[in-house]
């Protein structure tokens, strides 16, 4: 695990945190994450694995059981919600009906008992800011999804918070919609150097949007990593099932050679991994490769690498892609991507392949 | 598929215009939705429509003083009310025919109670005047048959006023008696020289036609008749007597004859020597001023004012009750309402934002009073609220309050409030709990974390949310706490009755059902009133049941 502690530098920390409804299971559990100022972090997760309970106790809706939270140094969990100075979008975006867009906007600043001119100026900024101007005096019910989530923003970053948490701020919408969304969002956060805590279950999403993704499961973060790293070195299978496609392939640890380790599969066929979350010969592991990696031009691969026997199941033509089905060592959905190029093999239901890949991309993780 | 070139309307397959194909097709479907609604359209018809329009139209009417007394009115017409003189003889006379027509019939009782809402007294006037007003009629028959005995049997009677036809009708009937009478049809040229005993027969032969025992041939003639037919020859000119067509004009001719040999009858002394109240404007005024069809006078009188022949003028203090009733009926159902909201809101809040399990079993306290008998809940707070009752009690065993100086607490307008702020309850948080619980949590949330404390979060965000479930069950309240007659009656006393009370005793007690209804279309009216305020300044849009 790769969670960092947070020291004096971090401007958003967890330190030991737990939290229980009930008194019984805990929802989160020895949660340790420091955010540092400016970065983009998404929390992702499976329903149910403590994430959306993390960004509320961070908004202040829900207290830690055990441990603390700080923000910019300072503890805040005895700060009520509306003194923690934290901007907030809601899943369902929470704009309020009986008032005009405008108003929605004014709201944060009148409490703050901001001038009218002010306020004005600030809400024709913040309108500005993401594009809806003209769209003031109307209602949230005469908006579209879309605009809705903008004013959401809008109304979230209006009094210049230095921290803003988003709780899946882009479920509702549609797809085109979400991307568009997605850039203008981190578009936003870098432009205007917020400290963004983001939570969602949609992986792409937080691929393309974050500085750092925090994967939870069970109450735990798995892995803390950008997204690169999280995708290509997946530390736990959980983090590799996951994030992406992923084949896994079920076996034991024959022996480690430094940063190589090889494999005796459940059928007795051995292959080439990188050592991850194994430790000694003996050890039963789930291996895991990206379906991109996988290689059946033997021409490409090192020589005297292991190689697997497969039999081609199902190919399917995507476009830009090929996405073939094989039976791998016992495993009928082992799957294999390939980009549509001019001299792309296209490989045919029932021929027998080899398939091999390079050792780095087969990670040897826990079962 | 072809392509259709014609420029006309739109056709179905067939070649039928598509909007005949279209409603052709949904007729079925209408016809049955109809169908569906039809139990419910027409119980709603019958059961409160009808009803409705049925008070609506009692609150006016006023024809039974025309009805039962045609002569008399008619001839009052001429008499000026404001003078200190009674009226004139021929409004004597006419009573005279009248009240007898009317004792026959046994409408003279209900004539006096009517026009008793408006002259207390005159209807023991009307009762004992109509057991001795037919001494008029047997004399006058006593003259008739001297001068002809014919005038005894109900033939002579028909022969004279029906025409041809009815009277071979009625002979008809006599001979086997099924079915109904034939309807009387007066003949033509009687109206204009035998008024009075036409307006008389008419009655008398509608009456036979009623009992259905004899036919109006072979009843014996009321006395009335001959009253009346008495003062029609007095009035006759000979001539136009002896230019009817198809009776026996001798015999008119011979009785009018031995008529106006007789003295004449002097119709005023006689009812005066029957009642001296006869002599007193104040009656005839009373009956004057409501001879009309149609009255205004029992909403006057559901205003505290009362019509007189000067007009309209205010009731005598003692006698005014309505306006402060209906004030009170509507101040204490605002105040019965606010109640409502104030102790329903929280828990209507609590019902919404509890864990299920807990806010069912918080609704099921709040439906429980629900469930029970209006009765019982009412008599328990007579158990509490009296003075030797439970709180009371409590307050002396507390030392909160002196044994001699118990609070008065039940049959005053605190009892009233108490009691009926808790059986409306219900329809308070009900409303609201329905509209709070369509509020996501999430409004709150999104209020403070923008920097709302609590209660601006709550009042800024929260409360104007709910504000179509305040309408809905204020409006539910009010409109209930208005109409409320059970629970004021009960625990109310003499200060804390509604006007729906006295709807109550005007309908089974006094009777005066033209004053109930009056009584009841103002309250309707003014809920309506205030439905339309309430509209104009809310918006009804903004009421919200779920």
């Amino acid at each position: 695990m790769d969670s960092r502690t947070g020291g004096d530098a971090a401007f958003v920390a967890f330190e030991h945190v737990q939290k229980s409804y009930d008194g019984e299971t805990l929802v989160v559990k020895d949660l340790n994450l420091a955010i540092s100022k400016g970065e983009f972090l998404t929390m992702l997760g499976p329903s149910g694995s403590g994430k959306t309970t993390c960004l509320m106790m961070l908004a202040g809706f829900e207290t830690a059981t055990h441990g603390e939270i700080k923000l910019n140094g300072r503890p805040i969990n005895n700060i009520p919600p509306h003194k923690r100075g934290i901007g907030m979008v809601f899943q369902n975006y929470a704009l309020f009906p009986h008032m005009t867009v405008a108003e929605n906007l004014a709201f944060p600043l009148e409490v703050r008992d901001i001038g009218k001119s002010d306020r004005e100026a600030k809400v024709k900024r913040a309108l500005d800011m993401v594009q809806m101007g003209n769209l003031g005096g109307r209602r949230p019910a005469q908006l579209s999804g879309g605009q809705q989530q903008r004013v959401a923003l809008a109304r979230a970053l209006v009094f210049e918070p230095e921290l803003v948490l988003m709780d899946e701020p882009l479920g509702a919408l549609d797809k085109q919609l979400r991307e568009h969304m997605q850039f203008e969002i981190t578009r936003l956060a870098h432009d205007l150097g917020i400290t963004t805590v983001y939570v969602t279950h949609d992986q792409t999403e937080a691929l393309t949007m974050s500085d750092n993704i925090a994967v939870f499961d069970d109450g735990r973060i798995q892995q803390l990593a950008p997204p690169t790293v999280l995708y290509e070195q997946p530390m736990n299978s959980f983090v590799a099932q996951f994030i992406g496609e992923n084949n896994t392939l079920l076996g034991t640890v024959k022996e480690i050679r430094g940063d190589l380790a090889v494999v005796e599969l459940d059928d007795g066929e051995l292959i080439d991994c990188k050592p991850v979350n194994v430790s000694k010969a003996g050890e039963r592991t789930k291996v895991s490769i990206r379906p991109e990696r996988v290689e059946f031009n033997k021409a490409r691969l090192k020589p005297g690498a292991h190689t697997l026997k497969a039999e081609v199941l199902e190919f399917i033509y995507m476009g830009d892609i090929f996405r073939t089905r094989l039976r791998v060592a016992g495993n009928d959905d082992f799957v294999v991507k390939t980009r549509n190029a001019p001299d792309q093999v296209r490989l045919q239901p029932g021929q027998q392949i080899e398939i091999g890949w390079l050792p780095q991309d087969c990670r040897a993780l826990d079962a | 598929m072809t392509d259709t070139v014609d420029t006309g309307p739109m056709r179905a397959a067939d070649g039928t215009p598509l909007k005949v194909s279209l409603a052709r097709a949904l007729r079925r479907q209408k016809i049955r939705a109809l169908a569906l609604v039809a139990p419910l359209l027409i119980f709603v018809l019958v059961t409160f429509i009808a009803p409705i329009a049925d008070m609506l139209f009692r609150s006016v009417e006023n024809q039974i003083v025309h009805d039962t007394l045609p002569n008399t009115v008619r001839a009052l017409a001429d008499w000026d009310p404001s003078s200190a003189e009674t009226p004139g003889e021929p409004v004597y006379a006419g009573l005279a025919i009248d009240l007898q027509t009317a004792a026959e019939m046994k409408a003279h009782t209900r004539l006096g109670s009517r026009l008793n809402y408006e002259d207390p007294g005159i209807s023991s006037l009307f009762r004992q005047s109509g057991r001795n007003v037919d001494d008029f009629g047997k004399a006058a028959m006593k003259e008739l048959v001297a001068a002809d005995p014919a005038w005894k049997d109900g033939a002579t009677w028909g022969n004279l006023l029906g025409t041809d036809k009815w009277v071979e009708a009625q002979t008809a009937w006599g001979a086997d008696k099924t079915g109904l009478q034939p309807a009387f049809k007066a003949r033509s040229g009687v109206a204009g020289t035998l008024p009075r005993t036409l307006g008389a027969y008419a009655l008398f032969a509608a009456d036979a036609r009623e009992s259905g025992r004899k036919s109006a041939l072979e009843s014996k003639p009321w006395p009335a008749l001959a009253t009346a037919l008495e003062q029609d020859l007095r009035a006759a000119a000979p001539e136009s007597l002896s230019a009817l067509e198809g009776i026996d004009t001798a015999l008119l001719a011979r009785t009018r004859d031995a008529v106006d040999a007789a003295a004449p009858v002097d119709y005023r002394a006689d009812f005066l020597a029957m009642d001296k109240d006869w002599a007193s404007p104040d009656v005839w005024r009373t009956i004057r001023v409501f001879s009309p069809q149609y009255t205004a006078g029992y909403f006057l009188n559901s205003i505290d004012l009362e019509k007189t022949y000067e007009g309209i003028t205010k009731r005598p203090p003692e006698e005014r009750i309505y306006v402060t009733l209906f004030v009170r009926t509507l101040w204490m159902s605002m105040l019965i309402t606010f109640c409502c909201l104030l102790l329903g809101y929280p828990v209507a809040w609590l019902l919404a934002n509890l864990r299920a399990s807990t806010a069912n079993v918080l609704m099921i306290l709040v439906l429980l009073p629900f469930w029970t008998s209006l009765l019982v809940r009412t008599s328990a707070w007579k158990v509490l609220l009296q003075q030797q009752g439970v709180i009371n009690d409590l307050l002396v065993w507390l030392g909160l309050v002196d044994d001699g100086h118990r609070l008065a607490m039940i049959n005053n307008q605190f009892g009233t409030i108490i009691a009926m702020t808790h059986i409306l309850l219900p329809f308070m948080i009900l409303p609201l709990y329905s509209v709070m619980k369509t509020i996501p949590p999430s409004f709150l949330r999104a209020a403070r974390s923008l920097g709302a404390t609590p209660w601006t979060a709550f009042w800024r965000v929260y409360f104007p949310q709910s504000v179509p479930g305040i309408g809905a069950g204020s409006i539910l309240c009010f409109i209930l706490a208005i109409g409320y007659y059970i629970t004021p009656e009960l625990v109310g006393g003499t200060q804390g009755v509604f006007i729906s009370n006295r709807i109550a005793f005007h309908i089974s007690s006094s009777l005066n059902w033209g004053l109930a209804a009056a009584l009841g279309t103002i309250l309707l009216a003014a809920v309506l009133l205030l439905y339309y305020v309430y509209d104009k300044i809310v918006g009804i849009d903004n009421v919200k049941l779920g």
